[in-house]
């Protein structure tokens, strides 16, 4: 029995080790996926009797998009490629949607329930222009009324049946530019209206069914045009003069045009200079004058009258047909920590049809979109439901005075990531709490030990989920033994800083960035501020995050210091400079607060924080402070070292001067910067030293120092194949950023960007096109010092002759050889990232965005210099693969199994405490986050290790041991009595 | 016994000293010389730099040598200057080589040598003053060759204290790309100690190493064509053939069934010997023994 027993252990056993990758059911537990659409510029809302309320919408991240009205949710989306911007979205026929991108030139049709593409067309465009979408209402269904779009240049009619371009008008003349394409309801004729050289304005008027021109008419306006425009109706428009301080009416009815002036200060009293809002109203215009919104009435002889005035932070919609012959519109402004909806006829602006007030979150901004629908009450009357778009580029549904539901959409603009840990857990609240009585421990393992042993019924594979996700804690708010839960803090483009749990991707806290100095700073990277771990404990970890007023790179910057376990700002601070670089010192002070370097436009350098001790750090290693500026335009990298403290009135302490120290310069006619890459300060190599097949040593090249840079010829800077193999190079270096020293330099004949690396320890792997071959190729470089190669005697290490641990100096001239090999690889590539564990041990995988939005998980092995065509036995034991022209896609691989993270821009990874498991968070318009084991989990159990089953052998083995005993006993003392 | 090891150790040291010191040897001897006159304008450099009136001497020769190159080939010159930490930059020496135009359109250089100016009396003051404080020496070279400065000056500097041994000994790897300077890096020829020590030369005279470096091509990807891979196939195919012995497959299995074997005879044969003896192999013989 008990050797029955003891040979059964190990086929239990076997059962239960590590499964080597992922099952089915193992999806969606480390892992988790959110779909975004991003900040929304258009949406149109479709109201169908019988279908669900749905609402369109275009985004600034070219996502169009279905969402459910009552939920939020989405039916349907398609990410446009980052270069197909949607200018309009309409809804045609009632039953497609159809979008205009890529500045007027291609035109798309989806259908409406489900997301189908019904046709596409690209239309012929010769320059860039305005791009003009307008969807004719239909009235009938099954009559085709033409789609009108003009854009680069060309007016063109489609059939909004088959997307055909039923005629095209060139509209190419020099300096003319169409402003307006307007076509009144019912009428067969279409005008459109534009000016020429902002000083004449010309109208055509166009038969709707043949493109014909019936009539132009033409009229010099002798001030000059500013380009505002605003239409009021189907026959005025209202454009401002170059001045912006008159306004004009254009009429053009019947093809007559007429002008009439109206100087902003007959209708404001303390004017200055106006600017005309983009929303649309029927007979009237919303005019921003002295930052105050006039709502300005356009009569019927082109007569301007004032008829109301708001405050500046006044969001508005456009006009809405209500009931017969009425308009009205929505408006929203704030007030505290409220905002005011108001709904009101545009023709009777006291006559308000809705007010609502809803509390909002002070960390969404202010109002910045408002889209307005309306519906019909169960009682028959109007109801009004608004959509808005918030400052931190989030989603609101607000009707009958709440917010029905919300979209988080800055997410899916994330500029940087970092991560930092949970606050530890607090005595009293234990984590076995979960497991509430042995009868249920006993019970849920019973139910896993099925599962493993393939016995368990549908039923108990959903219990098994429950109890997996339930069991593991993976969602709660402390730090757990493993690191596995921690916190994504990501910085999204609109300025507000998320942290995200790992375990479920929920939002624990968020913070919009403020400033006194402007408006709305945008946010551009985070810093890992304040990490206490060795002293300081009491102190809360922050993140610096560095923002900017503004979009130039000489504004002013913005620093603001957020705790990390509450969300709260601790202080933000307007600093007087613009930011240009943001530079890590590898020195803490006494808090452990990190010392940051920014340099700003002017070459200064300004260390942050700015205290007494923080200054005497620096102060000490102020000699060994170097830092270098890439010039990617004029081709030209620059190395700096501190010089002094700067002087000038303005200056402060902790504001220093550098001064140049080399120079790389790259000849403008044969080599353009494309790529320059440093390694990730914060990696952790294990071992300097790789030992090889043959017992012998190699040391790596370990340098904090390296920077990657890759050049191009500039006419091979375009597109993939632009232009000829013979005309096209790509220049690899690796560059010492101490001395400026080039250690490797290697060019690619017939090669192409984009080039996209991933750089560590002593290695780059990157990704760029091969003219020649016509495939996309990754090579990758090793670098190895051999100034340490003579530390192999082992009596040289006993006698401590060796110079291993001799201080490593940049000026010393490197030793350094580089191995590199190239291989194709079958797929386009959007981003590469690696693996990072806690200790480095771990073997590493790339991590390659693909251009299917993928991520895929590539041993760094494959990508080995050492690969030989037919390794020796020694060799293969050591892992080598035996050499192949191309990189294996093995589907399995994918670690975003079924996802697609779209709009895919970055991946990051993070070790976890365990050594064998990284953080991996990869972001475009999606997120998607997952645990990795490169290695396999060699150092823990799984999740769904039995130790019932092992508790349940070993409990077995002792009773058999004791009965065998017994048993043995009572048969010797059988013998001993014969 | 202490003394011993003492004896021992020294001798190692002295014995591993030297073997860095030949190791020293080597780094100064750059097996990157892959350019064409390596040679020559080592040795010349080494002369040059050695005494101003021998490289006066030797100049004449060189224009000889030079007067009689091929249409295609332009001598050029092109000056090195420095600057000592913050001062403005002065000539310091000067390059000169043949610039080497090819049939398809590209330049190279070739027969590079330099001449470098010993320090005047002010700059070996300067360059006191910059060891004492440890800053940086600074040199520049044109970014273009052919029609000097060309866009920016290409810098590169070094601590003044790496310059010194028994001379002043420096080295340079000048980057081209056609007749483009890319990058120079300068620094002493070996290593340079940290931390550094406050040294003056012993001779105030230059010792130049210069290198010329253009860009490597990378080798072309492996293609394998499928009959490669078939062929490969064929031989993972073949390879299984030559198959070992039954022992070599099986000795696992045997060795321990051996032992069973031998186990079973031994105690058969105990058996034998002492039929009424034995342990649990003997139930069988016991029981009938019982029923008797």
């Amino acid at each position: 029995m008990a050797i029955r027993v003891f040979l059964l252990l190990p086929v239990f056993l076997s059962s239960a080790i590590v499964s080597f990758s992922l099952y089915e059911d193992q999806a969606g537990l480390a892992d988790w996926h959110q779909r975004y659409i991003g900040k929304v510029k258009h949406a149109v809302f479709h109201t169908q009797k019988t279908g669900r309320k749905r609402v369109i919408v275009s985004t600034e991240e070219n996502v169009v998009a279905s969402l459910d009205l009552r939920h939020g949710e989405i039916f349907w989306r398609h990410v446009l490629g980052t270069k197909d911007a949607i200018d309009g979205v309409g809804i045609a026929l009632g039953k497609y949607v159809i979008t205009l991108s890529s500045e007027g030139s291609t035109l798309r049709a989806w259908n409406l329930p489900d997301g189908q593409m019904v046709w596409e067309t690209a239309l012929h465009s010769a320059h860039h222009s305005k791009s003009l979408l307008s969807v004719p209402i239909n009235l009938k269904v099954d009559k085709d009324y033409p789609i009108t779009v003009f854009g680069g240049g060309y007016l063109h009619a489609v059939s909004a049946l088959d997307g055909e371009v039923l005629w095209e008008k060139d509209f190419t003349a020099e300096g003319f530019e169409v402003q307006r394409v307007l076509q009144p309801l019912g009428s067969t004729v279409i005008y459109v209206l534009g000016f020429v050289n902002l000083s004449e304005a010309v109208v055509y008027q166009i038969d709707s069914k043949s493109g014909e021109v019936l009539a132009q008419k033409s009229m010099a306006f002798p001030g000059g045009f500013s380009g505002e425009i605003s239409s009021v109706s189907s026959d005025k428009v209202v454009v401002l003069d170059s001045t912006k301080s008159i306004l004009v009416t254009i009429g053009f009815l019947d093809g007559d045009i007429s002008f009439q002036k109206t100087p902003i200060s007959d209708l404001v009293e303390d004017s200055g200079n106006a600017e005309i809002l983009s929303p649309l109203l029927s007979n009237m215009l919303a005019v921003k004058v002295n930052k105050r919104t006039v709502f300005v009435k356009v009569g019927g002889e082109g007569k301007l009258e004032v008829v109301d005035s708001l405050s500046d932070e006044t969001a508005m919609s456009d006009s809405l047909a209500v009931a017969d012959d009425q308009e009205a519109f929505a408006s929203v402004h704030h007030e505290g920590s409220k905002i005011h909806l108001m709904v009101k006829l545009v023709n009777e602006l006291d006559n308000v049809l809705l007010r609502e007030t809803i509390e909002m979150d002070q960390h969404r901004g202010r109002v910045h979109k408002v889209f307005m629908n309306n519906y019909i009450r169960t009682d028959r009357s109007n109801g009004f439901r608004a959509l808005i778009v918030m400052e931190d580029h989030s989603l609101l549904l607000l009707q009958q005075g709440a917010i029905v539901w919300s979209r988080e959409e800055g997410l899916a603009s994330v500029t940087d990531v970092t991560t930092a840990e949970l606050p530890v857990e607090k005595d009293g609240v234990s984590v076995a709490k979960v497991e509430h009585t042995l009868f249920e421990w006993l019970k849920g393992h019973v139910l896993k030990l099925k599962g493993s042993l393939l016995l368990a019924s549908p039923e108990d594979v959903v219990a098994i989920q429950e109890l997996r996700v339930k069991s593991s804690g993976k969602n709660k708010l402390t730090r757990d033994h493993n690191g596995f839960r921690k916190l994504i803090l990501a910085l999204t483009r609109g300025g507000k800083l998320f942290a995200l749990h790992t375990g479920d991707g929920r939002i624990v806290w968020s913070m919009l960035l403020k400033s006194q100095a402007c408006e709305r700073p945008n946010g551009i990277s985070l810093y890992q501020w304040q990490v206490p771990h060795h002293h300081a404990m009491d102190k809360n970890p922050s993140v610096l995050v560095v923002g900017r007023c503004g979009s130039d790179s000489s504004a002013p910057g913005v620093l603001s210091f957020v705790d990390v376990y509450t969300g709260k700002e601790i202080t933000s601070s307007d600093i007087g400079h613009s930011v240009v670089q943001v530079l890590p010192l590898p020195f803490t002070d006494s808090t452990e607060q990190r010392l940051h370097l920014i340099a700003d436009t002017v070459g200064h350098v300004h260390l942050y924080p700015k205290t007494s001790e923080a200054l005497s750090i620096f102060q000490r290693e102020f000699q060994n402070i170097y830092w270098y500026t890439v010039e990617a335009d004029d081709g030209i990298i620059r190395g700096h070292v501190m010089k002094s403290s700067c002087s000038g009135e303005t200056a402060d302490e902790y504001c220093f001067t550098t001064r140049e120290l080399w120079t790389v310069v790259f000849p403008s006619e044969s080599e353009k910067i494309i790529s320059t890459l440093t390694r990730k300060s914060n990696e952790v190599v294990h071992t300097q030293a790789k030992v090889n097949t043959d017992q012998d040593l190699l040391y790596k090249y370990v340098s904090k120092n390296l920077l990657f840079v890759a050049t191009v010829s500039p006419k091979g800077a375009g597109e993939i194949g632009s232009v000829t193999p013979e005309e096209s190079s790509l220049v690899v270096y690796l560059i010492d950023t101490i001395t400026g020293r080039i250690l490797h330099r290697l060019s690619h004949q017939g090669c192409q960007g984009p080039v996209h690396a991933v750089f560590s320890e002593n290695w780059v792997v990157y990704h760029y096109f091969n003219l020649r071959a016509h495939k996309y190729e990754v090579t990758v470089v090793e670098i190895y010092d051999q100034s340490r190669a003579e530390n192999k005697n082992v009596w040289k290490l006993i006698l401590g002759k060796h110079n291993l641990t001799a201080p490593i100096t940049s000026y010393s001239r490197p030793e350094v050889f580089t191995k590199s090999q190239s291989y194709f690889f079958a797929q386009s590539v959007k981003t590469i990232a690696v693996t990072s564990t806690a200790k480095g041990i771990t073997s590493k995988q790339l991590l390659i965005g693909t251009i299917g939005d993928q991520i895929l998980a590539l041993d760094k092995r494959f990508v080995d210099p050492r690969r030989t065509l037919n390794p020796s036995q020694a060799e293969k034991e050591e892992g080598i693969i035996p050499l192949t022209d191309s990189l294996p896609i093995i589907p399995q691989s994918y670690v975003t199994h079924s996802h697609r993270v779209e709009g895919l821009r970055g991946i990051v990874t993070a070790p976890s405490k365990l050594e064998s498991t990284t953080h991996v968070f990869a972001y475009g318009v999606d997120l998607f986050y997952t645990r990795l084991a490169p290695s396999k989990t060699y150092d823990s159990l799984t999740d769904d290790f039995s130790y019932a089953l092992l508790l349940i052998t070993i409990v077995v083995l002792v009773a058999a041991i004791y009965i065998t005993w017994a048993l043995s006993e009572k048969k010797e003392l059988s013998e001993k009595w014969r | 016994m202490a003394k011993l090891t003492l004896v021992f150790f020294l001798s190692f040291l002295i014995f591993s000293s030297s073997i860095a010191f030949q190791s020293d040897e080597l780094l100064v001897d750059d097996d990157e010389f892959g350019l064409e006159g390596a040679k020559p304008r080592s040795t010349d450099l080494y002369t040059s730099s050695s005494s101003p009136q021998q490289q006066q001497q030797q100049s004449p020769t060189i224009r000889r040598r030079y007067s009689d190159p091929t249409d295609l080939d332009s001598k050029v010159q092109f000056t090195l200057e420095h600057a000592f930490g913050d001062s403005d930059f002065s000539p310091a020496g000067t390059f000169s080589a043949r610039l080497k135009t090819w049939s398809h359109g590209g330049k190279t250089l070739t027969k590079l040598r330099f001449s470098r100016n010993d320090f005047s009396a002010e700059e070996k003051d300067a360059f006191k003053n910059l060891l004492k404080g440890d800053d940086f020496y600074r040199i520049r070279l044109p970014s273009n060759v052919v029609s000097p400065p060309g866009r920016e000056f290409v810098v590169a500097s070094v601590r003044a204290r790496c310059l010194p041994r028994d001379g002043l000994d420096e080295h340079f790897i000048i980057h081209m790309e056609g007749a483009n300077i890319l990058a120079v890096s300068y620094g002493s020829p070996g290593a340079c100690q940290y931390p550094r020590q406050f040294k003056l030369p012993a001779k105030w005279s230059f010792n130049s190493h210069t290198i010329l470096k253009s860009s490597e091509q990378a080798p072309r990807t492996p293609i394998f064509t499928e009959e490669i891979l078939g062929s490969e196939n064929a031989e993972g195919e073949v390879e299984p053939p030559p198959e070992r012995s039954f022992w070599a497959k099986y000795w696992m299995y045997l060795i321990p069934l051996g032992l069973v074997v031998m186990n079973a005879v031994t105690q058969a044969s105990n058996m034998a010997e002492e039929p009424t003896g034995g342990q649990a192999g003997g139930a069988q013989v016991q029981q009938p023994a019982r029923r008797r």
